[in-house]
């Protein structure tokens, strides 16, 4: 159901709490991401994609379970049937520098 | 690469606790923490847990927390802090940043502990400086020793919202309300009667409206929603707080095993994403095992168990142990694991609404609406007896897989049996020698003892008292109802404080006869 | 210093590093080496961290922890750190962030 987008999950619809914010590391808003669903963002992935919301500096530790129930609403999926984001490196954030480091067995770190 | 076999990621209680084990019988460990101290959340956890014996019941957590690495250290057990590990991939090579570099190393077992994370609420305001998670509280407070604010309302009534309320206003804070969407207190009922005693005053189906302020926490607006969460106009109630916090459950935080290419599944009753696994926490990965709340939200009691069985596993998978003996380890954690999952508040239990005890007991509904049981509704509970002399008064009315205060008597006043969440009984022709023993033993605080006609028209009753000022004998003031609310006037008689009450110090308050059954916290005159 | 826990009926007196001073924004302020940034700022009353690169809001402390980054802050000329989890030191130079850096916006030209 979730990839069947043939679904019409009719159009936006404008509400009260629109300017919520929900990413608080990327500033995004609750209506940005409402209205991403309908403009065809229909996964998690999409939504990071499209509008940053859980690429800031906490990688989604606040926001992504809050942007998960705003797109299954919006799809009227329950959030359990949602794809969470691929989880991939680096866990925490961690400046390039440190992140190019390669430290080898032997070496000090 | 440096090659362990085993390598745990995460040294809170279920990752010591698996650590041990293993290194109990002989694999190279080595524990990955990104924090400067082991011990994950238990150094948080200053009040005494539940659980029998066995689980270290009556312990407070922090004390738990020392024992663990004590025992982590004379097992040998390898702990890297400040070790981020920042990606696991799926041939169990874990990246790790230590110090300014980034180190890669192979576990031919990996146990993964990583606990889990705080959920949050949105309502207009949310991203003030002031709105903080219960948890923010809890690590100010007890480990950095910095008060979050001067008053505090706390959304969220499950047991982090009532322990971390009731913390505050251990070390000064006051609490000026606590809120819950949901219609029933979500908590244990004894954590919610001694925030309550206290005159702090529940708002269950009661959610924020916004918080308020310019560039901080200057107030915030509550209102009642209805039952399909929609705010009822005309309900508002504005607090002036300086603090907002968000106790609104926990969410696993189990991404690595979704990179190392663990099957997953998102189930509610176990708190969100969760890695599909056996009941002794094996992955779908062989050799990647997972251990504590990042597989199911649960109590630290019970994540101490999960490690040990994971630490187990992971031996017996290296070769380190006979498939038998890990059979029959395991059957003997699985039981005690088991004890803890009984009773109204397990996870099998959870989202449903139980009506009545487990002995047929209609279940207080002003504890669940009000934080404490009315005083109407307590005589229906067989801990609360009447009898000539001082005796116990057990106002413990929820099955929770808790019994220290049955071993606690010397004269055998108390029963639970060997069910742990019974509630626990009075027995009647016992001998209370007024030791006090049960008041400090029990983690619910929930225990008193009555004397009906000490002489002279009063009453006296014992209670459990952890806050600062302690009150001297002869200090006057109000005796407090199980609702916080004035209902007489009280002398304190006899402060009791003794290395076995371990913090939990004993009022004995005078108080008419006729408040016996009604007074059950004490407010010193200012 | 206000806002910290003297004595606590379960703990009893909490250890702390060495009195050290340290600056916020150039303003001298005391903490106590070894705890978090954010302790020592939170005792000396100060809420708010950094200011938002798109909607300039203040933020302060919200996880204490190090998830959220909401706490971060300019550290010795270096942006985003997580003062929640970073230890204090003598003389560190503490300062006010404003989208990811330490000159308010107007100085930015945003």
């Amino acid at each position: 159901m979730i990839n069947d987008r043939s679904r019409d999950i009719g159009p936006f619809v404008p509400a009260d709490d629109d300017d919520m914010l929900i990413c608080r590391c990327e500033e995004v808003t609750k209506g940005e991401i409402r209205r991403a669903v309908h403009e065809g963002m229909w996964t998690i992935t999409e939504i990071r994609r499209y509008l940053r919301a859980g690429m800031g500096l906490c990688q989604g530790q606040t926001c992504s379970r809050l942007v998960k129930g705003i797109v299954a609403k919006e799809l009227g999926v329950s959030p359990a049937e949602l794809e969470p984001a691929t989880s991939r490196v680096p866990m925490r954030p961690i400046e390039m520098r440190i992140f190019a480091n390669e430290i080898k067995e032997g070496e000090e770190v | 690469m440096k090659r362990y076999d085993l390598i745990i990621v995460g040294a809170g209680p279920s990752g010591l606790s698996a650590a041990i084990e293993a290194a109990k019988r002989g694999l190279d460990v080595v524990v990955f923490d990104e924090n400067k101290k082991p011990g994950g959340q238990l150094f948080k956890q200053i009040h005494k847990f539940f659980g029998s014996k066995e689980h270290r019941a009556k312990t407070r957590g922090f004390v738990i927390g020392k024992e663990l690495l004590e025992e982590a250290d004379k097992a040998g057990v390898k702990v890297e802090l400040n070790a981020v590990v920042i990606g696991l991939y799926q041939d169990k090579e874990v990246v790790v940043k230590i110090g300014g570099g980034i180190k890669h190393f192979k576990g031919d077992s990996i146990i993964i502990a990583t606990g889990a994370a705080e959920n949050m609420v949105t309502f207009p305001g949310w991203t003030l400086p002031g709105v903080i998670g219960a948890g923010a509280a809890q690590t100010m407070i007890n480990l950095h020793g910095v008060l979050p604010g001067k008053r505090v309302l706390m959304l969220g009534t499950g047991n982090v919202g009532l322990v971390v309320s009731f913390q505050l206003m251990q070390c000064g804070c006051e609490v000026a309300a606590l809120a819950d969407a949901a219609p029933r207190v979500g908590g244990y009922g004894v954590h919610a009667a001694k925030v309550a005693r206290c005159g702090v005053p529940f708002y269950l189906s009661h959610t924020i409206v916004k918080a308020e302020g310019e560039d901080r926490v200057t107030g915030v607006t509550i209102a009642e929603v209805d039952k399909n969460f929609k705010f009822i106009p005309g309900t508002e109630k504005h607090f002036d707080v300086d603090t907002i916090c968000l106790a609104v459950g926990l969410s696993p935080m189990s991404q690595l095993l979704k990179m190392a290419g663990c099957k997953m599944e998102d189930n509610p009753k176990r708190g969100g994403q969760v890695p599909l696994c056996d009941k002794y926490g094996r992955t779908s990965l062989p050799g990647v095992i997972a251990a504590g709340d990042v597989s199911g939200i649960e109590e630290a009691s019970s994540a101490m168990i999960e490690g040990r069985m994971a630490g187990l596993i992971a031996a017996e998978y290296l070769g380190f142990m006979k498939k038998e003996e890990l059979d029959s380890e395991l059957e003997k954690l699985e039981k005690s694991l088991e004890e803890l999952r009984q009773g109204m508040f397990a996870p099998k239990n959870r989202g449903k609404a139980v009506e009545k005890t487990d002995e047929g007991i209609d279940i207080s509904e002003n504890l669940l609406k009000k934080g404490y049981v009315a005083d109407e509704e307590i005589e229906r509970y067989p801990g609360v007896i009447h009898k000539i002399g001082v005796h116990p008064v057990i106002e413990c009315t929820q099955n929770i897989p808790c019994n220290p205060c049955q071993d606690a008597c010397p004269k055998g006043c108390i029963s639970i049996g060997d069910n742990i969440t019974s509630l626990p009984i009075a027995v009647n022709d016992s001998q209370c020698i007024n030791c006090g023993m049960c008041v400090a033993s029990c983690s619910g605080q929930a225990i008193f003892l009555v004397d009906e006609d000490c002489g002279g028209g009063f009453a006296s009753v014992t209670l459990p008292y952890e806050f600062l000022p302690l009150p001297k004998e002869g200090t006057k003031g109000k005796a407090l109802g199980r609702n916080g609310k004035p209902v007489c006037d009280a002398e304190v008689v006899s402060v009791k404080s003794m290395k076995a009450f371990d913090k939990t110090n004993l009022l004995t308050v005078k108080v008419p006869k006729e408040y016996a059954m009604k007074a059950r916290f004490f407010k010193a005159e200012p | 210093m206000a806002e910290r826990i003297k004595e606590h009926p379960i703990l009893g007196a909490q250890e702390k590093g060495k009195p050290v001073d340290f600056f916020f924004d150039g303003k001298k302020i005391s903490g106590y080496e070894g705890e978090p940034i954010a302790a020592a700022l939170k005792a000396a009353g100060v809420m708010i961290h950094r200011y938002t690169q798109k909607q300039h809001k203040p933020r302060g402390i919200f996880c204490a922890i190090g998830r959220c980054t909401d706490c971060v802050m300019v550290v010795d000329g270096v942006p985003n750190v997580r003062t929640c989890i970073t230890p204090l030191k003598a003389g560190m130079d503490i300062k006010t962030q404003y989208g990811a850096s330490d000159k308010p916006f107007d100085e930015q030209g945003v």
